[in-house]
């Protein structure tokens, strides 16, 4: 052992946390803004909808928490990063029943080929996983679902 | 079925597939984690967590109500630290917990214990300039849960914490010295050495101890990462 102390292990959210951790508006992270809205869905293995999940973004000034509902469902108000030394994006950190640790990801915007293209955290991603990690237009909203394992897992990066 | 995700230099961690913990099986990520090289990662500052309100009163969850909640009072304080053991200051920590019968307010929590007006069981405070933070409350019950045959889960409070950095959030639970049920629960035994377990689980303080009035339990954390920026030389 070095002389650093061992860090505190995770453990799960677990199930019932919905009447402590969600904080009024807490899904808003624009203030008064002109703000993106981004829609998604968080996903299990077999594609079933994850009801007991706690979806946290982060960015910039910018912070937001909302709790999935019965569908698995999460929104976001927000307003996207400017571009610094990566191209403009926003952190997601994932609870749910079920995971013992949380999960990161990323979430990068269509409207930034020329930015995502160059990248350094997109190009250490297998570019056939990349797709996972950007938003999609869908209508008035960006859509980004998260799946947490099988076929087309989210891109997910170690802590 | 997933694989394994190897995690070989945090190994106080639980692993994110552990099949004894059965939600485990269909929400663990199967692909190995991407690793950012760590000064990427450590230059990141962590979520700016200043909108989530904390009141003051927040931290005395026994007193969020105008009876006194039933059970037995308690009170757990610990320090919150970071890698190099230096002190995080003014961040949030978070709790929530089942009541004395082992009982959530949740409205998902179906477990026929009595839930108890007079108590909550969520609450918020801020570490002080030394990295402490201190909440008031009662002990919580073990219940039943559906994992397998005659499952209990040991009495434990959640806790959340936000830290300097990105790497630095963590979300975990606090368990109570001497409970039978620990060797049997597959969430805490998801932690793979003892070490780690231990550090999960409180130790009771007679310096904590208010005399005739609340037991004192004592629980250090320590984050991942370091203050980037130290507030003073």
């Amino acid at each position: 052992m070095g002389k650093h102390p061992v860090p505190t292990p995770s453990q799960t959210v677990g199930p019932f946390f919905g009447y402590a951790l969600p904080f009024e508006d807490g899904h808003d992270a624009a203030s008064d803004q002109e703000a993106l809205r981004i829609e998604g869905q968080l996903l299990d293995g077999v594609g079933e909808p994850v009801p007991d999940g706690l979806v946290e973004l982060s960015g910039g000034q910018q912070f937001a928490r909302c709790r999935t509902d019965t569908e698995g469902a999460f929104h976001f108000d927000v307003v996207k990063p400017a571009a610094g030394s990566e191209a403009p994006h926003l952190d997601v950190t994932i609870f749910a029943r079920g995971l013992l640790r949380h999960l990161a990801t990323r979430i990068y915007f269509p409207d930034e080929e020329t930015a995502n293209a160059s990248d350094r955290v997109l190009n250490l991603v297998d570019p056939a996983r990349r797709d996972t990690l950007i938003a999609h237009p869908e209508g008035q909203v960006l859509r980004f679902d998260i799946r947490l394992q099988g076929e087309s897992e989210t891109v997910f990066f170690a802590l | 079925m997933p694989v394994k995700v190897s995690d070989s230099h945090r190994d106080s961690e639980p692993p994110y597939l552990h099949p004894a913990y059965r939600a485990s099986v269909r929400r663990a990520p199967g692909r190995e984690l991407v690793r950012l090289p760590p000064e990427w990662f450590h230059a990141l500052p962590g979520p700016v967590f200043g909108r989530v309100p904390v009141r003051p009163g927040d931290a005395d969850l026994t007193l969020q109500h105008e009876g006194r909640p039933l059970g037995e009072r308690i009170i757990v304080s610990g320090r919150v630290t970071d890698s190099d053991g230096h002190p995080v200051r003014h961040t949030l920590v978070e709790v929530w917990q089942a009541n004395a019968a082992g009982r959530y307010v949740d409205p998902m929590d179906d477990h026929p214990a009595p839930l108890d007006p007079n108590f909550t069981g969520a609450g918020r405070c801020l570490t002080d300039g030394e990295g402490r933070y201190r909440f008031v409350t009662v002990k919580p019950g073990a219940y039943p849960w559906r994992n397998h045959e005659n499952a209990w889960r040991p009495a434990h409070i959640h806790f959340s914490l936000f830290g300097p950095s990105l790497e630095s959030r963590l979300v975990t639970q606090m368990y109570f010295p001497g409970d039978p049920l620990m060797p049997f629960d597959p969430i805490l035994q998801s932690i793979p050495d003892q070490r780690g377990r231990d550090l999960l689980v409180a130790a009771l303080d007679l310096e904590l101890t208010e005399p005739e009035w609340a037991l004192g339990y004592r629980w250090d954390i320590t984050l991942r990462g370091r203050n980037a920026t130290p507030r003073e030389a």
